[in-house]
């Protein structure tokens, strides 16, 4: 992280490889205008890079999920109003629609962006690399069993796989099953047992 | 016959064929991580309206742009070029500055 004056002199960072490309410098252009021109300052930016950082799923998506888990009638509002259920448990539900999709017996759920890499960042933070790629994008709307396969996830052919495509005001999170033997936890416990992936369908959540 | 409507663009990719998905994940560099900041501040600020807006702009990009450039490349050129229309920024000033940066960067 660096302070005002000493991004201004060294806009070029030596503790990654240096920016290089024209893109990259565009981008570093960009940003020296918009502090030049009063549009935020060195510490706004540092301050939200934090605060994205600060996002992870298990502190964010995990307690929604936990919190669903244990409460029906939560459980009930988070499907009905994603946003406002997510607020109600003081945090910041972010700038897009929040649609929570609940993987139940009959019915496994799974989320994708193929038109580009849309993800309930204010949940679950940066997407992972491979959300983002072309290989995930194109195929798991045509054989997102074979995908979730190599996820190391067997969803019984019994059970119906259903596909979200999320668009740029419309994201989903996936309630993935409460496993078993789970009755005497608690709720932070719970939250544990949470992954990443099983909030975005390519995994089931954890055994206690 | 087709299943699927002609794709709209190259970003347009549901449904095509792809190979193996990379599990890998990397650190984010620095400048990765600004970029992705800038366009958060941006919104907070309300110079970039909402999602869509952003995500036009990559679309726009066009083909070439898009299977050249990385991630955050692009979000780089969408967010300078939303800039630039929105008068925030001229294309002089951010042309200039590069060439600053590439002279320093020597």
């Amino acid at each position: 992280m660096t302070d005002e004056h000493h991004s201004h002199k060294h806009p070029l960072q030596t503790d990654h490889p240096e920016p290089s490309s024209h893109h990259e410098l565009m981008g570093i252009a960009l940003n020296d205008l918009l502090v030049s021109k009063g549009i935020y300052d060195n510490a706004e930016m540092n301050a939200m890079i934090e605060s994205i950082e600060n996002i992870e799923p298990n502190t964010h998506g995990a307690r929604v999920v936990a919190r669903a888990w244990v409460d029906p009638e939560y459980k009930a509002f988070l499907l009905k109003d994603g946003m406002s259920a997510v607020e109600s448990l003081g945090l910041d539900p972010g700038y897009a629609v929040l649609t929570a999709v609940e993987n139940t017996p009959e019915v496994h759920n799974l989320v994708v962006c193929t038109l580009c890499s849309c993800y309930p960042r204010f949940l679950l933070g940066r997407p992972p690399v491979w959300y983002k790629s072309k290989a995930y994008r194109s195929r798991v709307v045509r054989e997102p069993r074979a995908v979730l396969r190599e996820f190391g996830t067997e969803i019984p052919t019994g059970v119906e796989v259903r596909v979200h495509d999320s668009t740029a005001e419309l994201r989903y999170i996936v309630i993935p099953m409460r496993p078993a033997e789970t009755e005497g936890m608690s709720e932070s416990e719970l939250a544990s047992l949470v992954s990443r992936d099983s909030m975005i369908g390519t995994a089931l959540a954890g055994r206690p | 016959m087709s299943d699927k409507p002609q794709p709209i663009g190259p970003h347009d990719v549901g449904g095509m064929p792809g190979g193996d998905i990379d599990r890998a994940s990397h650190d984010y560099t620095f400048w990765e991580r600004r970029m992705d900041a800038m366009v958060y501040l941006l919104f907070k600020k309300g110079m970039v309206r909402d999602w869509a807006e952003m995500r036009h702009q990559i679309e726009s990009l066009g083909p070439d742009a898009y299977e050249r450039l990385s991630y955050y490349e692009r979000w780089a050129a969408a967010t300078a070029a939303l800039m630039i229309r929105r008068g925030v920024v001229s294309r002089e000033e951010l042309d200039r500055r590069v060439a600053e940066l590439k002279e320093s960067a020597g």
